[in-house]
């Protein structure tokens, strides 16, 4: 029974990714390693999205000795030289099993492929919704937003609430409202844009991207919503740090505080209320710097990543 | 090729910062009269004008033999959608956006404004040195 066996470990991994997200959320050691901390839950999410998948698809495959991919293979084997519908007849024969619990297996079955179904079109529609915003940004940039020598390379538009955001892609561009200008003196800028520019080099919107997806498509979650929060603020933690290699930490720190506290009359809204605490965290972090963690912790972590999302695709292969 | 695109851009906005600043509706003689740039051919006014009517940045109307441009929106209007859409305010994160800092308000911002004070005590944010 190495399908039904395979199943359990996969629905031990998918299920076991819930508790490992919550631990994650609540420990202290990501803000001393961000990108670590950042690549063990990309790890976490894939593992446990194939896990859960693969779970139900290999409950309601009659794979009997075989992995879910090779039973999927044979099942299309099967179905090219026989046609559509001696293939169920070949279930009956082989397991016999009872009528419930054959319906049960076709529930499985089509529970996974209706998973994998929507985890893949959340993916998509995120990319394409934010390509399309993303467009729809650039051109209103081109028609509304100037210069200014205050802060080279970067775009500024007349708006009165500080306001500073990177605009990914091939042609990136850094986005800062007049506010901003009159807001923060020249270190603060320069430490502004270099948070910025690290954001568009590492491309942390492709990070973000998956996070945001799933917290969008489940918005009950309070899982995808915790996940989305920390990652977000683990992104944020790295392009400071990345900041500082070339500015001073009160820069960073001023315009940060500046920033937060300028605009507190425009907000009020569900999605920055929910982000309570992350300003004053970045903040701490960068007046009190914390230790990166020794190589040997993040080599052990990136291995647990690693073997992370190994045992499910394994599972489901061999 | 760079550079055409970034011509156009500057054309397309150089018109619309005409068409923002008329309140009535301009004919394409009347646009390449009011552009800085006076030696623009009038085709591509026309084009151009053409271009941010069928995007939806421009209205056009008959009349007469002529067309009259006129901004389909104010400027405030576009300015606001753009940061609106990047500071999240629509509620969702179409764009995906990362952001320098969100807005911090009651207890949380208190905070920061102690903190803000330490720093300046230890010397002040160094101004010059951008």
């Amino acid at each position: 029974m190495k399908g039904l066996a395979d199943a359990a470990l996969l629905a031990v991994v998918a299920i076991g990714s819930v508790p490992g997200a919550s631990a994650l959320r609540q420990a202290s050691w990501p803000r001393r390693s961000p990108a670590a901390a950042i690549l063990l839950w990309q790890a976490l999410g894939l593992a446990g999205g194939l896990a859960a998948v693969g779970a139900l698809v290999g409950l309601g495959l009659p794979g009997g000795n075989t992995s879910v991919v090779r039973s999927v293979l044979h099942l299309a084997t099967a179905f090219r030289a026989g046609g559509v519908f001696r293939v169920p007849v070949t279930f009956g024969a082989a397991g016999a099993l009872p009528a419930i619990l054959e319906a049960f297996r076709l529930a499985c079955l089509a529970a996974g492929l209706a998973l994998l179904a929507l985890l893949c079109w959340v993916l998509v529609a995120a990319s394409a919704a934010a390509v399309h915003a993303r467009r729809r940004q650039r051109v209103l940039l081109t028609l509304l937003a100037h210069g200014d020598p205050k802060v080279p390379g970067a775009l500024v538009v007349d708006y009165p609430t500080a306001a500073a955001y990177c605009l990914p892609g091939l042609r990136s561009k850094i986005v800062v409202s007049v506010g901003t200008l009159e807001l923060l003196g020249r270190g603060e800028l320069a430490a502004v844009l270099a948070h910025e520019r690290a954001h568009l080099r590492e491309r942390h919107d492709l990070v973000l991207l998956p996070f945001t997806a799933l917290r969008r498509a489940f918005p009950r979650s309070a899982m995808c919503a915790g996940a989305d929060r920390s990652v977000a603020l683990l992104v944020e933690m790295l392009a400071d740090d990345h900041a500082l290699r070339a500015r001073p930490a009160r820069e960073l720190v001023s315009a940060l505080v500046r920033f937060g506290t300028a605009g507190a009359c425009a907000t009020p809204n569900g999605a920055l209320a929910a982000a309570e605490g992350e300003v004053a965290a970045r903040v701490a972090r960068l007046l009190q710097p914390v230790r990166p963690l020794p190589a040997i912790a993040v080599a052990a972590i990136c291995l647990g990543a690693g073997l992370l999302v190994a045992t499910p695709v394994a599972l489901l292969i061999i | 090729m760079l550079t055409t695109v970034n011509r156009l851009g500057e054309l397309e906005r150089a018109i619309m910062d005409v068409l923002w600043e008329t309140d009535t509706a301009l004919t394409v003689r009347e646009v390449s009269a009011r552009l800085t740039e006076r030696n623009l051919a009038h085709t591509t006014v026309m084009t151009v004008l053409d271009r941010l009517a069928k995007k939806g940045f421009a209205r056009r109307k008959r009349d007469g033999r002529a067309w009259r441009y006129c901004p389909s929106a104010t400027r405030e209007t576009y300015v606001a959608e753009l940061m609106l859409t990047a500071l999240d305010q629509t509620g969702d994160r179409t764009a995906a956006l990362t952001r320098f800092a969100q807005s911090v308000s009651g207890v949380e911002a208190d905070v920061l404004r102690e903190a803000l004070e330490v720093i300046e005590g230890d010397g002040g944010v160094d101004e010059g040195t951008g």
